[in-house]
């Protein structure tokens, strides 16, 4: 079995668990909700398992390292952290809905992936054989993926607030009963982001470390740093924006849907749409 | 006249005290920062300003678009962010040592409504035994209380990480930390570059702005190589690098491999390899031609682009030459040179000659075999050079913002109050943060709170 079979299981087992959370939707069965998770859950570990082996093919082809040196290896990795994100708030919280608005983000980076990229691996070029790349990608990511999962329950909270607002409350029952209240919605994305802000700081300190350990400076405005602090200062101003009066509920819930829109462009756009230093440049076909 | 002037003096220090001015120029960085993101920064590239209006040209110059990091602006919205910063914690900082060293102890009317998390139990026994015991209570289930007494009423206090609540502004400080740093760097600090070629040596490098910087000391370059991947793609460049005092090696520093990602640091100047290439001014190249019947070869040296016209009167001119061929014919390595060939009368003919596989060379089925022998051309090194003492305060700053923030999100301040009263006594409790997780913690005491006779 190579890595890239188990990928497209990985693929097609995120579809499947999406579709289940979106009958859990449709149907408020509350067995179906615990299928999404339990497929989600064996997404992950064959998704795991696929990492590992990618990592040792790149061993087996002599050009070893950490899968996660171009674009494809860095969409992967994402959607993995993004399940692995889901599967943590799903055992904890317990709000299982939440996969609803959640993996579709996963299948999408899987599918595009899978279907849009480049999948061959490749060697590293010089600039990227340091264990700095590790640190620094390993934590970017993992921040982008809470605020994935924080994106994903902001949108929750929008939805549900517009319908809670047009319809007399004793109506907005049925479908919104599956939903969390608005005020564990709300405390939910803030936490999200909690987990999130340290995770892109040690991200972006961990870059800075390496640029100037390779290149002699921490930072020289190149167009993903900026970004980068960009969506750095988004997430800034969402937790001061809790301090000031008027600033919760739906406000934050658009902050946060615009922070990850930032996220978004600050690890895609910048490299389709700006020039820079960054390698995941040339990832397409 | 007095009152007014106070009023304005009070009126600029709450502007500058405001969280609206906060979150307006968090939101005004983000939003600016996209400037410099879209347009090129620094030196122009002619084909954008062949492609921009002169109009529009001149607007973006003015406004310091082309470097807008360094614009007055940006400087600025940099500075009121420090001063918004410093002003908020003075403002602040005071209340929540206070806060801190002044725990609420006794707990009024108001706070005990405010609370979420409370229970009451009966006591039988009188004020004092209760006291008493819920004191030892608290002792052992969250932290040796401190007693108080009013009305009658004792008030027991115990706490938790109350220092936790100074994370916020820790991380705060690690922000004006950094800004200190990069001040440091841009005021002591330099970026430069240098080009060192195999066997010779350096004592001054090239600022950005062209200047010469003396280094007060000399980098010789021992030697350069490189390595490839399979596919003809660089693997590894590697300078070896030795510093010279006093024409001197300095011992510890002699004879350095220097990689992409593994710099050398010599009195506060670290020199990072970046680029390299063929000195190849004035360099010679050696051709041998063998006749196909035999005989002595012939020994050539060329330079680049020259031609020369052997024996035989055939034409010869060596088109360029490359120590690693690999990238341009794959399923070959080493070095190798692109020649052009015309004989006596014949069109002109253009190959390459190898000088690891003569055989490939002899394929040729003309009358004269060629080899290409290597070449005298020297590689230099291109190295990055930065000198940069503030980048220590830097990693200090990040470190205590790594630090306040773990402090600020993942650690609480939580509080628990017993007040004993006549016949009954009631716990409550409070944390900065994660009250869900607290609630539990709570919830376990309480659960032996109400077991409690006394
Ligand atoms: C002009 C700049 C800033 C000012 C005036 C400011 C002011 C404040 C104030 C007043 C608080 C509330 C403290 C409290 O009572 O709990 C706060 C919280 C906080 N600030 Fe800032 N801040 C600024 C910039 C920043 C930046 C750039 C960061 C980025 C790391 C930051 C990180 C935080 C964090 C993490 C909290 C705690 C939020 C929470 O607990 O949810 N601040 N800030």
């Amino acid at each position: 079995m190579t890595s890239s079979m188990f990928f497209n299981v990985t693929t097609f087992v995120y579809l499947i668990s999406m579709l289940a959370f979106f009958a859990f939707l449709a149907s408020k069965n509350k067995t179906i909700g615990l299928v999404g998770s339990l497929i989600a859950y064996a997404g992950l570990a064959i998704h795991t398992v696929a990492i590992g082996l990618r990592w040792k093919e790149s061993y087996d082809l002599g050009v070893g390292h950490a899968p996660m040196s171009n674009l494809y290896e860095s969409v992967v990795f994402f959607s993995w952290t993004i399940v692995l994100l889901f599967t943590y708030i799903d055992l904890k919280y317990k709000y299982r809905i939440i996969g609803a608005f959640v993996l579709p983000f996963a299948l999408l980076g899987m599918a595009w992936a899978q279907l849009g990229m480049n999948t061959g691996i490749e060697p590293l070029v010089p600039a990227l054989q340091s264990n700095w790349l590790l640190y620094h990608v390993i934590t970017c990511f993992l921040g982008y993926a809470a605020f994935a999962v924080a994106c994903g329950i902001s949108i929750m909270y929008l939805i549900k607030a517009a319908l809670e607002k047009e319809q007399s409350s004793a109506q907005a029952g049925g479908l919104m009963a599956l939903f969390p209240p608005l005020k564990v919605l709300d405390d939910l994305n803030y936490r999200a982001i909690m987990i999130g802000f340290p995770l892109l700081t040690l991200g972006i300190i961990t870059g800075a470390a390496w640029a100037n350990y390779a290149w002699g400076t921490y930072w020289s405005w190149d167009p993903k740093e900026t970004w980068s602090l960009i969506v750095w200062f988004v997430y800034a101003a969402f937790l001061h924006a809790r301090f000031t009066r008027g600033w919760v509920g739906k406000r934050a819930a658009w902050l946060s849907v615009i922070g990850f829109a930032a996220t978004i462009f600050c690890y895609l756009g910048v490299n389709l749409f700006l020039s820079g230093l960054h390698s995941y440049g040339g990832g397409g076909n | 006249m007095a009152t007014t002037e106070r009023s304005f003096v009070e009126n600029v220090w709450d502007f500058f005290c405001s969280l609206k001015l906060t979150l307006f120029l968090l939101i005004s960085l983000a939003l600016t920062s996209i400037i410099g993101t879209v347009l090129p920064q620094g030196q122009l590239p002619p084909e954008y300003v062949a492609q921009i209006s002169p109009a529009k040209l001149q607007i973006y110059t003015k406004l310091g678009f082309f470097d807008m990091y360094h614009s007055w602006w940006f400087i600025t919205l940099l500075y009121v962010f420090s001063l918004n910063l410093i002003c908020c914690s003075i403002k602040r900082l005071p209340h929540v040592f206070k806060f801190v060293s002044e725990p609420t102890l006794i707990l009024g009317e108001s706070l005990r409504n405010s609370f979420s998390l409370k229970q009451e139990i009966k006591i039988s026994g009188s004020v004092e035994s209760g006291r008493d015991n819920l004191s030892t209570f608290l002792g052992q289930e969250f932290g040796a209380p401190v007693v108080s007494e009013q009305n009658g009423e004792y008030h027991l206090f115990a706490q938790k990480s109350a220092w936790s609540r100074l994370g916020v502004y820790v991380v705060h400080l690690s922000i004006l930390v950094i800004f200190i740093g990069a001040i440091i760097g841009s005021l002591a600090g330099y970026k430069a570059y240098v080009s060192i070629v195999e066997g010779t040596s350096v004592n001054t490098v090239e600022a950005r702005n062209g200047g010469q910087i003396p280094l007060g000391f000399e980098v010789l370059c021992e030697k350069f190589s490189v390595d490839y991947y399979p596919t003809g793609a660089p693997k590894e460049f590697r300078s070896i690098l030795t510093i010279l005092e006093n024409g001197q090696p300095v011992p510890g520093y002699s004879q350095v491999k220097v990689i992409v990602n593994h710099p050398l640091t010599y009195k506060g100047i670290t020199f990072y390899q970046s680029s390299y290439g063929q000195a190849s001014e004035g360099s010679e190249h050696y051709i041998t031609v063998t006749p196909r019947s035999g005989g002595t070869p012939e020994k050539l040296a060329v330079q680049e682009g020259a031609a020369v016209t052997l024996k035989d009167g055939t034409q010869f001119r060596l088109l360029e030459a490359t120590q690693e061929v690999r990238q341009f014919a794959p399923g070959f390595s080493g070095p190798a040179a692109r020649v052009e060939v015309t004989s006596k009368g014949a069109a002109p003919q253009t190959f390459i000659v190898f000088k690891d596989f003569p055989d490939m060379n002899a394929q040729r089925g003309d009358a004269l075999i060629f080899g290409y022998e290597g070449t005298n051309a020297r590689m230099y090194t291109g190295l990055q050079v930065a000198k940069d003492p503030g980048v220590w305060v830097v990693w200090l700053g990040c470190a205590l913002m790594v630090v306040g923030l773990f402090i600020a999100f993942f650690m609480s301040h939580k509080r628990v109050w017993i007040v004993v009263s006549k016949g009954h006594a009631r716990i409550y409790g409070n944390a900065s943060k994660n009250q869900a997780a607290f609630e539990i913690q709570f919830d376990a005491i309480t659960e032996k709170f109400k077991q409690l006779k006394i």
